[in-house]
Protein backbone atom coordinates (compact mmCIF):
# COMPACT_ATOMS: atom_id res chain seq x y z
CA UNK A 1 0.00 0.00 0.00
CA UNK A 2 3.01 2.22 0.48
CA UNK A 3 3.43 2.38 -3.26
CA UNK A 4 0.10 4.21 -3.54
CA UNK A 5 2.02 7.32 -2.54
CA UNK A 6 3.85 7.13 -5.85
CA UNK A 7 0.71 6.32 -7.85
CA UNK A 8 1.02 9.09 -10.46
CA UNK A 9 4.48 8.05 -11.56
CA UNK A 10 3.79 4.33 -11.34
CA UNK A 11 0.68 4.61 -13.48
CA UNK A 12 2.57 6.62 -16.08
CA UNK A 13 5.42 4.11 -16.11
CA UNK A 14 2.85 1.35 -16.47
CA UNK A 15 1.15 2.86 -19.50
CA UNK A 16 4.54 3.70 -21.01
CA UNK A 17 5.52 0.03 -20.78
CA UNK A 18 2.15 -1.09 -22.15
CA UNK A 19 2.43 1.27 -25.11
CA UNK A 20 5.99 0.10 -25.71
CA UNK A 21 4.78 -3.50 -25.90
CA UNK A 22 1.84 -2.59 -28.12
CA UNK A 23 4.22 -0.74 -30.40
CA UNK A 24 6.33 -3.90 -30.72
CA UNK A 25 3.50 -6.06 -31.99
CA UNK A 26 1.88 -3.48 -34.27
CA UNK A 27 2.75 -3.99 -37.94
CA UNK A 28 4.56 -1.10 -39.57
CA UNK A 29 1.65 0.09 -41.71
CA UNK A 30 -0.79 0.26 -38.81
CA UNK A 31 1.15 2.48 -36.42
CA UNK A 32 -1.73 4.95 -36.38
CA UNK A 33 -3.74 2.49 -34.33
CA UNK A 34 -1.70 3.40 -31.24
CA UNK A 35 -3.10 6.92 -30.98
CA UNK A 36 -6.55 6.10 -29.64
CA UNK A 37 -5.44 3.55 -27.00
CA UNK A 38 -2.77 5.89 -25.73
CA UNK A 39 -5.28 8.72 -25.44
CA UNK A 40 -7.71 6.50 -23.56
CA UNK A 41 -5.00 5.13 -21.27
CA UNK A 42 -3.68 8.58 -20.56
CA UNK A 43 -7.18 9.91 -19.93
CA UNK A 44 -7.70 7.09 -17.45
CA UNK A 45 -4.45 7.99 -15.69
CA UNK A 46 -5.55 11.62 -15.58
CA UNK A 47 -8.85 10.71 -13.93
CA UNK A 48 -7.26 8.19 -11.55
CA UNK A 49 -4.86 10.89 -10.44
CA UNK A 50 -7.72 12.93 -9.03
CA UNK A 51 -8.90 10.14 -6.76
CA UNK A 52 -7.99 10.78 -3.15
CA UNK A 53 -5.02 8.85 -1.94
CA UNK A 54 -2.27 8.96 0.64
CA UNK A 55 0.63 11.39 0.60
CA UNK A 56 3.91 10.84 2.38
CA UNK A 57 7.57 10.05 1.99
CA UNK A 58 9.29 7.05 0.49
CA UNK A 59 12.87 5.80 0.15
CA UNK A 60 14.08 7.40 3.34
CA UNK A 61 12.99 10.88 2.36
CA UNK A 62 14.31 10.95 -1.20
CA UNK A 63 10.79 10.96 -2.53
CA UNK A 64 8.05 12.86 -0.79
CA UNK A 65 4.62 14.02 -1.80
CA UNK A 66 2.30 16.51 -0.19
CA UNK A 67 -1.28 17.26 -1.23
CA UNK A 68 0.16 20.30 -3.00
CA UNK A 69 2.54 18.31 -5.21
CA UNK A 70 -0.25 15.84 -5.98
CA UNK A 71 -2.36 18.77 -7.17
CA UNK A 72 0.53 20.05 -9.29
CA UNK A 73 0.89 16.64 -10.92
CA UNK A 74 -2.80 16.61 -11.72
CA UNK A 75 -2.55 20.03 -13.36
CA UNK A 76 0.39 18.86 -15.47
CA UNK A 77 -1.49 15.73 -16.55
CA UNK A 78 -4.47 17.82 -17.67
CA UNK A 79 -2.17 20.02 -19.74
CA UNK A 80 -0.41 17.00 -21.20
CA UNK A 81 -3.77 15.48 -22.15
CA UNK A 82 -4.71 18.62 -24.07
CA UNK A 83 -1.31 18.63 -25.81
CA UNK A 84 -1.83 14.99 -26.83
CA UNK A 85 -5.29 15.80 -28.20
CA UNK A 86 -3.91 18.70 -30.19
CA UNK A 87 -1.08 16.70 -31.71
CA UNK A 88 -3.22 13.89 -33.17
CA UNK A 89 -3.87 15.77 -36.38
CA UNK A 90 -0.19 16.50 -36.84
CA UNK A 91 0.82 12.92 -36.02
CA UNK A 92 -1.46 11.55 -38.71
CA UNK A 93 0.41 13.45 -41.40
CA UNK A 94 2.24 11.36 -43.97
CA UNK A 95 5.77 12.30 -42.86
CA UNK A 96 5.15 11.38 -39.21
CA UNK A 97 3.35 8.10 -39.76
CA UNK A 98 6.25 5.84 -38.90
CA UNK A 99 7.23 7.57 -35.65
CA UNK A 100 3.91 8.16 -33.93
CA UNK A 101 4.67 5.90 -30.99
CA UNK A 102 8.09 7.46 -30.43
CA UNK A 103 6.44 10.83 -30.06
CA UNK A 104 3.96 9.59 -27.48
CA UNK A 105 6.53 7.55 -25.55
CA UNK A 106 9.07 10.36 -25.34
CA UNK A 107 6.39 12.79 -24.25
CA UNK A 108 5.23 10.41 -21.51
CA UNK A 109 8.83 9.98 -20.38
CA UNK A 110 9.29 13.71 -19.93
CA UNK A 111 6.11 13.85 -17.88
CA UNK A 112 7.42 11.06 -15.63
CA UNK A 113 10.60 13.07 -15.16
CA UNK A 114 8.65 16.19 -14.22
CA UNK A 115 6.53 14.34 -11.70
CA UNK A 116 9.59 12.83 -10.04
CA UNK A 117 11.15 16.29 -10.00
CA UNK A 118 8.07 17.79 -8.35
CA UNK A 119 8.01 15.26 -5.54
CA UNK A 120 11.75 15.07 -4.95
CA UNK A 121 12.94 15.27 -1.38
CA UNK A 122 16.59 15.35 -2.26
CA UNK A 123 18.81 17.21 -4.70
CA UNK A 124 19.82 13.94 -6.40
CA UNK A 125 16.22 13.01 -7.14
CA UNK A 126 15.56 16.57 -8.27
CA UNK A 127 18.47 16.46 -10.70
CA UNK A 128 17.48 13.08 -12.12
CA UNK A 129 13.90 14.23 -12.64
CA UNK A 130 15.06 17.41 -14.30
CA UNK A 131 17.30 15.54 -16.73
CA UNK A 132 14.63 12.96 -17.48
CA UNK A 133 12.36 15.87 -18.32
CA UNK A 134 14.81 17.72 -20.58
CA UNK A 135 16.81 15.15 -22.54
CA UNK A 136 13.83 13.54 -24.32
CA UNK A 137 12.48 17.03 -25.05
CA UNK A 138 15.59 17.81 -27.07
CA UNK A 139 14.99 14.68 -29.11
CA UNK A 140 11.39 15.79 -29.59
CA UNK A 141 12.40 19.29 -30.67
CA UNK A 142 14.49 17.73 -33.43
CA UNK A 143 11.61 15.42 -34.28
CA UNK A 144 11.00 16.59 -37.86
CA UNK A 145 14.22 15.13 -39.14
CA UNK A 146 13.97 16.52 -42.63
CA UNK A 147 13.46 20.12 -41.65
CA UNK A 148 16.51 22.25 -41.04
CA UNK A 149 14.69 24.44 -38.53
CA UNK A 150 13.72 21.51 -36.38
CA UNK A 151 17.27 20.14 -36.33
CA UNK A 152 18.55 23.57 -35.38
CA UNK A 153 16.00 23.82 -32.56
CA UNK A 154 17.16 20.46 -31.24
CA UNK A 155 20.79 21.57 -31.21
CA UNK A 156 19.94 24.79 -29.43
CA UNK A 157 17.78 23.08 -26.83
CA UNK A 158 20.16 20.26 -25.94
CA UNK A 159 23.22 22.51 -25.69
CA UNK A 160 21.62 25.23 -23.63
CA UNK A 161 19.93 22.75 -21.32
CA UNK A 162 23.16 20.78 -20.87
CA UNK A 163 25.05 23.96 -19.99
CA UNK A 164 22.32 25.07 -17.63
CA UNK A 165 22.22 21.76 -15.81
CA UNK A 166 26.02 21.95 -15.51
CA UNK A 167 25.72 25.36 -13.86
CA UNK A 168 22.90 24.12 -11.65
CA UNK A 169 24.98 21.15 -10.53
CA UNK A 170 27.89 23.38 -9.67
CA UNK A 171 25.57 25.30 -7.38
CA UNK A 172 24.27 22.09 -5.81
CA UNK A 173 27.83 20.88 -5.23
CA UNK A 174 28.58 24.08 -3.32
CA UNK A 175 25.45 23.68 -1.22
CA UNK A 176 26.59 20.14 -0.46
CA UNK A 177 30.00 21.46 0.49
CA UNK A 178 28.59 23.91 3.02
CA UNK A 179 25.80 21.77 4.43
CA UNK A 180 27.05 18.22 4.12
CA UNK A 181 23.77 16.71 3.03
CA UNK A 182 21.51 16.69 0.02
CA UNK A 183 18.16 16.03 1.71
CA UNK A 184 15.94 19.09 1.58
CA UNK A 185 14.79 18.60 5.18
CA UNK A 186 18.34 18.80 6.46
CA UNK A 187 19.55 21.42 3.99
CA UNK A 188 16.94 23.86 5.35
CA UNK A 189 18.64 23.89 8.76
CA UNK A 190 22.12 24.24 7.31
CA UNK A 191 21.49 27.25 5.10
CA UNK A 192 22.44 30.43 6.91
CA UNK A 193 23.51 32.83 4.18
CA UNK A 194 27.23 32.13 4.24
CA UNK A 195 29.12 33.67 1.30
CA UNK A 196 29.66 30.31 -0.42
CA UNK A 197 25.96 29.59 -0.12
CA UNK A 198 25.10 32.89 -1.76
CA UNK A 199 27.40 31.98 -4.64
CA UNK A 200 25.81 28.54 -4.73
CA UNK A 201 22.38 30.09 -4.89
CA UNK A 202 23.42 32.29 -7.80
CA UNK A 203 24.60 29.25 -9.75
CA UNK A 204 21.45 27.36 -8.81
CA UNK A 205 19.26 30.28 -9.82
CA UNK A 206 21.02 30.66 -13.17
CA UNK A 207 20.51 26.99 -13.92
CA UNK A 208 16.81 27.17 -13.11
CA UNK A 209 16.46 30.49 -14.96
CA UNK A 210 17.55 28.73 -18.14
CA UNK A 211 14.72 26.23 -17.73
CA UNK A 212 12.08 28.88 -16.95
CA UNK A 213 13.66 31.25 -19.55
CA UNK A 214 14.15 34.24 -17.29
CA UNK A 215 15.66 37.20 -19.05
CA UNK A 216 19.42 37.07 -19.05
CA UNK A 217 19.05 33.39 -19.96
CA UNK A 218 16.12 33.55 -22.36
CA UNK A 219 17.79 33.74 -25.77
CA UNK A 220 17.33 30.07 -26.63
CA UNK A 221 13.58 30.27 -26.13
CA UNK A 222 12.45 32.04 -29.25
CA UNK A 223 14.64 29.96 -31.56
CA UNK A 224 13.68 26.62 -30.06
CA UNK A 225 9.99 27.54 -29.95
CA UNK A 226 10.03 28.59 -33.57
CA UNK A 227 11.91 25.59 -34.89
CA UNK A 228 10.37 22.77 -32.88
CA UNK A 229 7.17 21.08 -34.06
CA UNK A 230 4.32 23.22 -32.84
CA UNK A 231 2.91 20.74 -30.35
CA UNK A 232 6.32 20.39 -28.76
CA UNK A 233 6.48 24.16 -28.59
CA UNK A 234 3.23 24.31 -26.68
CA UNK A 235 4.43 21.50 -24.42
CA UNK A 236 7.71 23.35 -23.76
CA UNK A 237 6.05 26.65 -23.08
CA UNK A 238 3.32 25.32 -20.83
CA UNK A 239 4.04 21.99 -19.18
CA UNK A 240 7.82 22.09 -19.06
CA UNK A 241 7.92 25.70 -17.94
CA UNK A 242 5.04 25.18 -15.52
CA UNK A 243 6.77 22.24 -13.84
CA UNK A 244 10.03 24.19 -13.56
CA UNK A 245 8.20 27.18 -12.03
CA UNK A 246 6.41 24.95 -9.53
CA UNK A 247 9.50 23.15 -8.28
CA UNK A 248 11.46 26.41 -8.22
CA UNK A 249 8.76 28.02 -6.06
CA UNK A 250 8.67 25.02 -3.74
CA UNK A 251 12.46 25.07 -3.36
CA UNK A 252 12.53 28.80 -2.67
CA UNK A 253 9.74 28.49 -0.11
CA UNK A 254 11.14 25.46 1.67
CA UNK A 255 14.87 24.98 1.19
CA UNK A 256 15.76 28.66 0.90
CA UNK A 257 12.98 29.94 3.14
CA UNK A 258 15.30 31.04 5.95
CA UNK A 259 17.39 33.27 3.73
CA UNK A 260 14.81 35.25 1.78
CA UNK A 261 17.24 38.15 1.85
CA UNK A 262 19.43 36.03 -0.42
CA UNK A 263 16.91 35.68 -3.23
CA UNK A 264 14.42 38.50 -2.89
CA UNK A 265 16.44 41.10 -4.79
CA UNK A 266 17.41 38.64 -7.50
CA UNK A 267 13.77 37.76 -8.11
CA UNK A 268 12.81 41.46 -8.01
CA UNK A 269 15.30 42.53 -10.67
CA UNK A 270 14.88 39.54 -12.96
CA UNK A 271 11.11 39.88 -12.75
CA UNK A 272 11.23 43.46 -14.05
CA UNK A 273 13.77 42.56 -16.74
CA UNK A 274 11.83 39.51 -17.87
CA UNK A 275 8.50 41.29 -18.16
CA UNK A 276 9.89 44.32 -19.95
CA UNK A 277 12.25 42.64 -22.38
CA UNK A 278 9.81 39.82 -23.14
CA UNK A 279 7.12 42.35 -23.98
CA UNK A 280 9.32 44.67 -26.00
CA UNK A 281 10.64 41.83 -28.14
CA UNK A 282 7.17 40.42 -28.63
CA UNK A 283 6.14 43.73 -30.21
CA UNK A 284 8.30 43.21 -33.27
CA UNK A 285 7.55 39.55 -34.00
CA UNK A 286 5.59 38.58 -37.07
CA UNK A 287 5.84 34.81 -36.71
CA UNK A 288 3.16 33.61 -34.29
CA UNK A 289 5.31 30.91 -32.69
CA UNK A 290 8.05 33.44 -31.95
CA UNK A 291 5.42 35.89 -30.81
CA UNK A 292 3.99 33.40 -28.34
CA UNK A 293 7.53 32.51 -27.24
CA UNK A 294 8.22 36.09 -26.19
CA UNK A 295 4.79 36.40 -24.64
CA UNK A 296 5.51 33.30 -22.56
CA UNK A 297 8.81 34.84 -21.45
CA UNK A 298 6.88 37.89 -20.27
CA UNK A 299 4.36 35.68 -18.45
CA UNK A 300 7.24 34.06 -16.53
CA UNK A 301 8.16 37.55 -15.33
CA UNK A 302 4.63 37.98 -14.00
CA UNK A 303 4.85 34.65 -12.20
CA UNK A 304 7.91 35.93 -10.33
CA UNK A 305 5.69 38.67 -8.96
CA UNK A 306 3.74 36.00 -7.12
CA UNK A 307 6.88 34.20 -5.96
CA UNK A 308 8.16 37.39 -4.37
CA UNK A 309 4.93 37.45 -2.35
CA UNK A 310 6.64 34.95 -0.02
CA UNK A 311 3.59 33.60 1.70
CA UNK A 312 0.85 31.09 1.36
CA UNK A 313 -0.83 33.70 -0.81
CA UNK A 314 2.24 33.71 -3.05
CA UNK A 315 2.15 29.95 -3.52
CA UNK A 316 -1.58 29.91 -4.20
CA UNK A 317 -1.39 32.71 -6.73
CA UNK A 318 1.51 31.08 -8.55
CA UNK A 319 -0.38 27.79 -8.74
CA UNK A 320 -3.57 29.53 -9.84
CA UNK A 321 -1.74 31.51 -12.50
CA UNK A 322 0.01 28.41 -13.83
CA UNK A 323 -3.38 26.68 -14.07
CA UNK A 324 -4.85 29.61 -15.98
CA UNK A 325 -1.73 29.87 -18.10
CA UNK A 326 -1.96 26.17 -19.04
CA UNK A 327 -5.44 26.65 -20.47
CA UNK A 328 -4.90 30.03 -22.15
CA UNK A 329 -1.55 29.27 -23.72
CA UNK A 330 -2.65 25.82 -24.87
CA UNK A 331 -5.71 27.46 -26.39
CA UNK A 332 -3.61 29.94 -28.34
CA UNK A 333 -1.13 27.28 -29.42
CA UNK A 334 -3.98 24.93 -30.30
CA UNK A 335 -5.40 27.40 -32.82
CA UNK A 336 -1.95 28.13 -34.27
CA UNK A 337 -1.31 24.40 -34.51
CA UNK A 338 -4.58 23.61 -36.28
CA UNK A 339 -4.03 26.37 -38.83
CA UNK A 340 -0.38 25.51 -39.31
CA UNK A 341 -1.24 21.85 -39.90
CA UNK A 342 -3.90 22.61 -42.46
CA UNK A 343 -2.34 25.51 -44.33
CA UNK A 344 1.28 25.82 -43.18
CA UNK A 345 0.74 29.52 -42.41
CA UNK A 346 2.30 30.88 -39.25
CA UNK A 347 2.66 34.65 -39.49
CA UNK A 348 0.31 37.28 -38.12
CA UNK A 349 -0.35 38.69 -41.60
CA UNK A 350 -1.73 35.33 -42.70
CA UNK A 351 -4.43 35.67 -40.08
CA UNK A 352 -5.96 38.72 -41.80
CA UNK A 353 -9.68 38.22 -42.14
CA UNK A 354 -9.71 34.88 -40.35
CA UNK A 355 -12.99 35.73 -38.65
CA UNK A 356 -14.85 35.79 -41.96
CA UNK A 357 -13.74 32.30 -42.92
CA UNK A 358 -13.23 30.51 -39.59
CA UNK A 359 -15.27 32.33 -36.94
CA UNK A 360 -15.03 29.67 -34.22
CA UNK A 361 -11.26 29.39 -34.40
CA UNK A 362 -10.92 33.17 -34.30
CA UNK A 363 -13.19 33.40 -31.27
CA UNK A 364 -11.15 30.76 -29.46
CA UNK A 365 -7.92 32.54 -30.33
CA UNK A 366 -9.42 35.82 -29.15
CA UNK A 367 -10.47 34.31 -25.81
CA UNK A 368 -7.02 32.79 -25.32
CA UNK A 369 -5.21 36.04 -26.16
CA UNK A 370 -7.55 38.06 -23.93
CA UNK A 371 -6.86 35.61 -21.14
CA UNK A 372 -3.11 35.97 -21.66
CA UNK A 373 -3.45 39.74 -21.69
CA UNK A 374 -5.72 39.74 -18.64
CA UNK A 375 -9.07 41.16 -19.70
CA UNK A 376 -11.67 40.86 -16.92
CA UNK A 377 -14.30 38.22 -17.42
CA UNK A 378 -11.75 35.61 -18.44
CA UNK A 379 -9.49 33.67 -16.08
CA UNK A 380 -6.26 35.44 -17.05
CA UNK A 381 -7.39 38.66 -15.42
CA UNK A 382 -7.85 37.02 -12.04
CA UNK A 383 -4.54 35.18 -12.37
CA UNK A 384 -2.69 38.46 -12.89
CA UNK A 385 -4.78 40.27 -10.30
CA UNK A 386 -3.90 37.76 -7.59
CA UNK A 387 -0.22 37.84 -8.53
CA UNK A 388 -0.23 41.63 -8.18
CA UNK A 389 -2.02 41.30 -4.84
CA UNK A 390 0.66 38.93 -3.56
CA UNK A 391 3.39 41.42 -4.48
CA UNK A 392 1.45 44.41 -3.16
CA UNK A 393 0.98 42.71 0.21
CA UNK A 394 4.76 42.89 0.58
CA UNK A 395 4.67 46.61 -0.11
CA UNK A 396 6.40 46.34 -3.48
CA UNK A 397 4.29 49.01 -5.13
CA UNK A 398 6.93 50.06 -7.67
CA UNK A 399 7.21 46.49 -8.89
CA UNK A 400 3.45 46.25 -9.22
CA UNK A 401 3.35 49.56 -11.10
CA UNK A 402 5.94 48.31 -13.59
CA UNK A 403 3.98 45.09 -13.97
CA UNK A 404 0.79 47.01 -14.70
CA UNK A 405 2.57 49.12 -17.31
CA UNK A 406 3.84 45.91 -18.85
CA UNK A 407 0.34 44.51 -18.95
CA UNK A 408 -0.66 47.52 -21.04
CA UNK A 409 2.19 46.93 -23.48
CA UNK A 410 1.23 43.29 -23.73
CA UNK A 411 -2.39 44.22 -24.35
CA UNK A 412 -1.22 46.17 -27.41
CA UNK A 413 0.46 43.28 -29.12
CA UNK A 414 -2.18 40.73 -28.21
CA UNK A 415 -4.76 43.08 -29.70
CA UNK A 416 -2.68 43.35 -32.88
CA UNK A 417 -3.42 39.68 -33.55
CA UNK A 418 -7.10 40.12 -32.67
CA UNK A 419 -7.25 43.12 -35.00
CA UNK A 420 -5.71 41.10 -37.80
CA UNK A 421 -8.32 38.39 -37.36
CA UNK A 422 -11.40 40.57 -36.97
CA UNK A 423 -10.82 43.92 -38.65
CA UNK A 424 -8.20 43.51 -41.36
CA UNK A 425 -9.36 42.49 -44.79
CA UNK A 426 -7.39 40.17 -46.95
CA UNK A 427 -7.52 39.23 -50.61
CA UNK A 428 -6.56 35.67 -49.86
CA UNK A 429 -7.72 34.76 -46.34
CA UNK A 430 -7.21 31.28 -44.95
CA UNK A 431 -9.96 29.22 -46.52
CA UNK A 432 -12.65 27.61 -44.39
CA UNK A 433 -11.79 24.16 -43.10
CA UNK A 434 -13.22 21.75 -40.56
CA UNK A 435 -10.66 20.74 -37.98
CA UNK A 436 -10.53 17.19 -36.66
CA UNK A 437 -12.45 16.03 -33.60
CA UNK A 438 -9.44 15.69 -31.32
CA UNK A 439 -8.31 19.28 -31.83
CA UNK A 440 -11.86 20.46 -31.32
CA UNK A 441 -12.08 18.57 -28.05
CA UNK A 442 -8.73 20.02 -26.94
CA UNK A 443 -9.77 23.55 -27.80
CA UNK A 444 -13.15 23.10 -26.15
CA UNK A 445 -11.40 21.98 -22.96
CA UNK A 446 -9.19 25.07 -23.09
CA UNK A 447 -12.14 27.42 -23.60
CA UNK A 448 -14.12 25.76 -20.82
CA UNK A 449 -11.10 25.98 -18.53
CA UNK A 450 -10.53 29.66 -19.25
CA UNK A 451 -14.14 30.60 -18.61
CA UNK A 452 -14.86 28.31 -15.65
CA UNK A 453 -11.69 29.17 -13.75
CA UNK A 454 -12.44 32.84 -14.31
CA UNK A 455 -16.00 32.96 -13.00
CA UNK A 456 -16.07 30.03 -10.57
CA UNK A 457 -14.28 31.17 -7.44
CA UNK A 458 -14.15 27.78 -5.61
CA UNK A 459 -11.22 26.87 -7.88
CA UNK A 460 -9.09 29.44 -6.11
CA UNK A 461 -10.35 28.32 -2.71
CA UNK A 462 -9.59 24.72 -3.68
CA UNK A 463 -5.97 25.53 -4.49
CA UNK A 464 -5.71 27.67 -1.40
CA UNK A 465 -6.61 24.72 0.81
CA UNK A 466 -3.66 22.73 -0.49
CA UNK A 467 -1.03 25.40 -0.08
CA UNK A 468 -1.61 25.64 3.65
CA UNK A 469 1.61 25.46 5.63
CA UNK A 470 3.94 25.60 2.64
CA UNK A 471 5.67 28.74 3.77
CA UNK B 1 47.37 8.68 -1.11
CA UNK B 2 45.74 12.08 -0.84
CA UNK B 3 46.62 12.59 2.81
CA UNK B 4 47.69 16.12 3.43
CA UNK B 5 46.34 17.55 0.19
CA UNK B 6 44.20 20.46 1.37
CA UNK B 7 40.61 20.85 0.20
CA UNK B 8 41.34 24.20 -1.39
CA UNK B 9 43.60 22.58 -3.98
CA UNK B 10 40.76 20.41 -5.20
CA UNK B 11 38.43 23.38 -5.26
CA UNK B 12 40.90 25.49 -7.22
CA UNK B 13 41.25 22.69 -9.76
CA UNK B 14 37.49 22.27 -10.10
CA UNK B 15 36.86 26.02 -10.37
CA UNK B 16 39.47 26.35 -13.10
CA UNK B 17 37.93 23.39 -14.92
CA UNK B 18 34.45 24.84 -14.60
CA UNK B 19 35.37 28.20 -16.04
CA UNK B 20 37.52 26.69 -18.78
CA UNK B 21 34.44 24.71 -19.69
CA UNK B 22 32.17 27.77 -19.70
CA UNK B 23 34.74 29.74 -21.70
CA UNK B 24 35.08 26.93 -24.20
CA UNK B 25 31.32 26.64 -24.53
CA UNK B 26 30.95 30.34 -25.26
CA UNK B 27 33.97 30.76 -27.54
CA UNK B 28 34.28 27.56 -29.55
CA UNK B 29 32.30 27.25 -32.76
CA UNK B 30 32.41 23.51 -33.28
CA UNK B 31 29.53 21.57 -31.73
CA UNK B 32 31.72 18.62 -30.71
CA UNK B 33 34.13 20.95 -28.92
CA UNK B 34 31.18 22.57 -27.16
CA UNK B 35 30.06 19.14 -26.03
CA UNK B 36 33.55 18.52 -24.67
CA UNK B 37 33.33 21.82 -22.77
CA UNK B 38 30.10 20.66 -21.17
CA UNK B 39 31.84 17.45 -20.11
CA UNK B 40 34.55 19.59 -18.50
CA UNK B 41 31.90 21.45 -16.53
CA UNK B 42 30.26 18.24 -15.36
CA UNK B 43 33.61 16.73 -14.39
CA UNK B 44 34.48 19.78 -12.35
CA UNK B 45 31.22 19.25 -10.47
CA UNK B 46 32.21 15.62 -9.91
CA UNK B 47 35.57 16.68 -8.46
CA UNK B 48 33.75 19.09 -6.15
CA UNK B 49 31.42 16.40 -4.89
CA UNK B 50 34.11 13.80 -4.35
CA UNK B 51 36.44 16.24 -2.62
CA UNK B 52 33.74 17.55 -0.29
CA UNK B 53 32.61 14.05 0.51
CA UNK B 54 36.07 12.62 1.13
CA UNK B 55 37.52 15.48 3.15
CA UNK B 56 34.61 17.23 4.87
CA UNK B 57 31.86 14.62 5.26
CA UNK B 58 33.44 11.16 5.12
CA UNK B 59 30.70 9.53 7.22
CA UNK B 60 28.08 9.41 4.40
CA UNK B 61 28.57 8.61 0.73
CA UNK B 62 26.07 11.07 -0.76
CA UNK B 63 28.65 12.97 -2.79
CA UNK B 64 30.02 9.78 -4.34
CA UNK B 65 26.54 8.61 -5.30
CA UNK B 66 25.78 11.94 -6.86
CA UNK B 67 28.99 11.69 -8.90
CA UNK B 68 28.04 8.28 -10.26
CA UNK B 69 24.64 9.59 -11.31
CA UNK B 70 26.20 12.66 -12.95
CA UNK B 71 28.47 10.42 -15.02
CA UNK B 72 25.54 8.27 -16.13
CA UNK B 73 23.32 11.22 -17.00
CA UNK B 74 26.19 12.94 -18.82
CA UNK B 75 26.57 9.85 -20.98
CA UNK B 76 22.88 9.90 -21.84
CA UNK B 77 23.02 13.60 -22.58
CA UNK B 78 26.08 13.21 -24.78
CA UNK B 79 24.47 10.41 -26.76
CA UNK B 80 21.34 12.45 -27.48
CA UNK B 81 23.46 15.50 -28.29
CA UNK B 82 25.61 13.52 -30.73
CA UNK B 83 22.51 12.07 -32.41
CA UNK B 84 21.21 15.61 -32.86
CA UNK B 85 24.59 16.78 -34.16
CA UNK B 86 24.59 13.98 -36.76
CA UNK B 87 21.07 15.00 -37.73
CA UNK B 88 22.02 18.63 -38.30
CA UNK B 89 25.16 17.56 -40.16
CA UNK B 90 22.92 15.69 -42.59
CA UNK B 91 20.81 18.82 -43.08
CA UNK B 92 23.43 21.54 -43.53
CA UNK B 93 26.67 19.49 -43.94
CA UNK B 94 28.33 21.53 -41.24
CA UNK B 95 28.64 21.50 -37.47
CA UNK B 96 29.68 25.10 -37.02
CA UNK B 97 27.31 26.99 -34.72
CA UNK B 98 27.75 30.13 -36.78
CA UNK B 99 26.05 28.35 -39.67
CA UNK B 100 22.95 27.60 -37.62
CA UNK B 101 21.44 31.01 -38.12
CA UNK B 102 18.21 30.29 -39.90
CA UNK B 103 16.16 31.48 -36.93
CA UNK B 104 18.16 34.29 -35.48
CA UNK B 105 15.91 37.31 -35.74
Amino acid sequence: MLMLIMRHELLLVLITVILLLVELVLPAHRKQKIILPSLILFGAVMILGFLPGPAGTLFGGMYSTTPLTLLMKNLLTIGMFIVLLQSVDWLKKEENKEKISEFILLLLTTLIGMEYMLSSGDFLMFYLGLELATIPLAALAAFERFKEKSAEAGVKLIFTSALSSGILLYGISMIYGTVGTLYFDEVINGINGAPLQILAFIFFFSGMAFKISIVPFHLWTADVYEGAPINITSYLSVISKGAAVMIFTILLYTVFSKVTIMWKDVIYVTSILTMTIGNLFALRQRNLKRFLAFSSIAQAGFIFLGIIGQSQLGMTTVMYFVLVYIFSNLGAFGVVSVISNRTGKETIDDYDGLYRTNPLLSLTMMLALFSLAGIPPIAGFFGKFFLFTAAAKQGLYILVLIAVLNTIISLYYYLLVVKAMFLNRSDRPIAYFKSDGYSRLGLALCVAGMIIIGIYSPVYEFINRFTFGIY
Amino acid sequence: MFEGVPLSWFLILSTVMFFVGVYGFLVRKNLITMLMSIELILNSVCINFVAFNKILYPEHMEGMFFTIFIIAVAAAEASVAIAIIINIYRRIVNIDVEKMDEMKY
